[in-house]
């Protein structure tokens, strides 16, 4: 929701970066006030998912210009757990299967590392399987998935849940979904929609980085973001995803072209 | 005629240890069986002919004995007096049955003999006389020394023994803990075991090395298993020496038809350490799984050698073997997999594992396949890494510092062998252990 005198909680300004000395990022530009809901959108190759893990600090991405400010501090010199221990989730687009360490221990490990940095109790294994419980029936998860490795052998929905699960616990102020939607079916898609929406609140933030229009019936961006060869080139309302799904991209590339036009 | 040092057979070593054959006290070699002095006869003239390997040898290519020429040992002169507080720490609690053995000699203040009647179970000199014929009939009959200096050298020192005699159809509930505790510097042992599970009986034995003190001594085990028809037979072995301690271990074992064995080896201690796993398959339709973790850091040096031989149809066998190699210590696999003529329908899969937590340490593995049959399924493969610094970067974002992430990872990596021991005590040990070292590495 767009709530008035909000505060900015991210700021991106001429941010560039590359991989393998390959340039993705050239120039970014994006505001993030706290209560909002983004989406960034944009065809395969466009810098979207590049951006996400810049933002989440990850180290085969090369900052090479610009800046980013978290809450007004700047967050491109925090390693990554600082990153998300300050308040920054994203969740995976793969997430990654780790055999031998239990869902369970790592979910309690991950909150009690978060809840330390905050100043709060940590929770013995009893309180903290309580409230991971609690948090699961959101997600209409099965306790057993506690019993398992960390995404091992997890369908493709049942790792974007446990990504959900795991920004359930953590209780980011920005949360950066990376095409949380890629993978679900229609049925899971509506459960993490729903998550998701449970925890959206005044406070904190969500940032959707999505391929397709689908998973904005279900989470209603306040703004649509168009990306193309690194820079966001378009900003509207959510009727902007409708009309990037009905006429693709190529239409709104020509425009930006055409005027040269960077936002 | 010049010769490099490294081609100079070594005997100081042996010389040392073969002295203190001569030197052994009368009083503690009981009484023999004709058998038995025959056995050790044989053993010793092994001694006699053989050589300490050199890296010449096919079988010890990447493990130098150099550092073990250069010692000597004596055999234990005054024995240590522990009391059973002393050793109460590495009791496991799962375990009624335990037999201790101090510095290679059998300590009955120490042991505890459950009174489980169905269960024989004792050292050599009590066992033989009533259990002289199953001893005699696989005491030393399978574990075969005429190629293995190590192997004569623990036969020729055969005075004592573990034994454990499992009757057909008898099942036992508890594990047995079988302890060999090195309490003095400089001793020469030679443990030995002999587990004979008889058909259709299912026992879970614990072999289980340890040292309460940091130095380097010498330990040259040799354990013999056989089951009978349909026996079950879990066979746990910790190797927790010193960080200084030479160990040399040979384990052979032999299957009766469909009968199923299961051993998880893990190798934590000693600065060279070696450990020859020997599987025999004896009739069909048996069936073994080996498990094995080396776990080494320092200096060290862990080789494990392993050889599964399908020698009659439908056997099945799985291995998964995983080191994880810290300073610029040294790990070494060879895992054999024989598939004999006539040996059809044989299921084989073995898997070699690595994670190199250093840029000086070191892995040489070599998985091998034989397979002399056509109508067969195996497969073997061998990876080598470091961790996966997607892995890492995943725990990263939710919160944990990289150091933790890389310990919780390691600790993982592990735990796929560590949580195949069916002790949840020794587990949990375990896993201490485990994360405890992966803390100290560099």
């Amino acid at each position: 929701m767009i709530v008035q005198n909000s505060q900015t909680l991210l700021e991106v300004r001429g941010l560039c970066a590359s991989v393998n000395g390959i340039e993705i990022l050239k120039g970014l530009n994006f505001t993030v006030k706290r209560g909002e809901v983004h989406a960034i959108m944009g065809p395969n190759g466009s810098g979207k998912s590049t951006f996400a893990k810049v933002l989440a600090g990850h180290t085969a991405y090369q900052v090479t210009g610009g800046e980013v400010l978290f809450e007004g501090k700047n967050l491109l010199e925090l390693v990554p757990e600082m990153r998300a221990r300050a308040g920054v989730f994203l969740a995976f687009q793969y997430p990654i299967e780790i055999p031998g360490v239990g869902n369970s221990q790592f979910l309690r490990l991950a909150y009690n590392t978060v809840q330390a940095e905050r100043g709060h109790d940590e929770l013995d294994p009893l309180e903290f399987d309580d409230l991971v419980r609690e948090k699961m029936k959101l997600l209409e998860m099965s306790p057993e998935f506690l019993e398992r490795s960390v995404n091992e052998g997890f369908s493709g929905g049942e790792k974007k849940r446990n990504e959900i699960l795991q920004m359930a616990l953590l209780e980011p102020s920005l949360a950066i979904l990376d095409e949380t939607d890629s993978g679900l079916d229609i049925d899971a898609l509506r459960v993490v929609s729903q998550g998701v929406n449970h925890l959206a609140n005044k406070d904190n933030a969500i940032v959707l980085v999505t391929h397709y229009q689908r998973l904005l019936n279900y989470i209603v961006p306040d703004y649509v973001h168009v990306m193309s060869a690194g820079r966001i080139i378009r900003t509207g309302g959510k009727e902007l995803a409708l009309e990037l799904e009905e006429r693709g991209y190529d239409w709104i590339e020509a425009e930006a072209e055409a005027t040269g036009a960077v936002s | 005629m010049s010769t490099g040092t490294a081609l100079v057979p070594e005997r100081g070593v042996l010389d040392s240890l073969l002295a203190s054959l001569a030197q052994t006290p009368g009083h503690v070699v009981p009484t023999q069986s004709q058998w038995l002095k025959t056995l050790r006869a044989q053993a010793l003239e092994r001694v006699g002919a053989l050589t300490l390997p050199t890296t010449h040898d096919e079988a010890w290519r990447f493990t130098s004995l150099a550092a073990l020429a250069r010692q000597s040992f004596h055999p234990l002169r005054t024995p240590t007096a522990l009391q059973p507080g002393d050793i109460e720490h590495l009791h496991i609690e799962e375990a009624t049955t335990r037999l201790v053995f101090v510095d290679g000699v059998h300590a009955p203040q120490l042991s505890s003999v459950s009174s489980d009647a169905s269960l024989v179970v004792g050292a050599l000199a009590s066992r033989l006389a009533t259990q002289a014929s199953s001893i005699e009939q696989h005491l030393g009959q399978h574990a075969a020394f005429h190629d293995a200096l190590f192997a004569a050298l623990n036969t020729a020192f055969l005075i004592d023994a573990a034994v454990l005699i499992v009757p057909h159809d008898t099942v036992l509930a508890t594990p047995v803990h079988v302890l060999f505790i090195s309490t003095q510097p400089d001793v020469a042992s030679h443990p030995r075991l002999l587990l004979v599970a008889g058909a259709g009986s299912k026992v879970t034995l614990i072999e289980d090395y340890v040292a309460l003190h940091p130095g380097a001594y010498f330990t040259n085990s040799v354990a013999e298993v056989a089951l009978g028809a349909n026996a079950q037979v879990a066979h746990v072995r910790i190797q927790r020496e010193s960080q200084q301690a030479f160990h040399m271990a040979s384990c052979a074992v032999s299957l009766g038809a469909a009968s199923r064995y299961h051993s998880a080896s893990i190798a934590l201690g000693g600065q060279i350490s070696r450990l020859d796993l020997k599987v025999l398959q004896t009739a069909d339709a048996a069936e073994c799984a080996l498990d094995g973790l080396a776990l080494i850091g320092g200096q060290q040096l862990a080789d494990t050698h392993t050889f599964i031989d399908h020698a009659k149809p439908h056997g099945v066998s799985r291995q998964l073997h995983k080191c994880i190699v810290g300073g610029a210590a040294h790990a070494v696999f060879n895992g054999k997999v024989m598939v004999r003529p006539g040996a059809q329908k044989t299921d084989s899969a073995q898997s070699s594992r690595n994670l190199l937590l250093t840029n000086k340490a070191l892995v040489d593995t070599q998985p091998q396949l034989e397979i002399f049959a056509d109508d067969v399924k195996c497969t073997h493969g061998a990876t080598v890494g470091q961790l996966d610094s997607e892995e890492v970067f995943y725990l990263q974002s939710r919160g944990l510092p990289e150091a933790v992430a890389r310990k919780l990872l390691t600790y993982a990596f592990g735990a796929e062998v560590i949580n195949r021991i069916p002790v949840a005590s020794l587990r949990r040990q375990l896993e201490q252990t485990v994360l405890e070292q992966t803390t100290g590495q560099p």
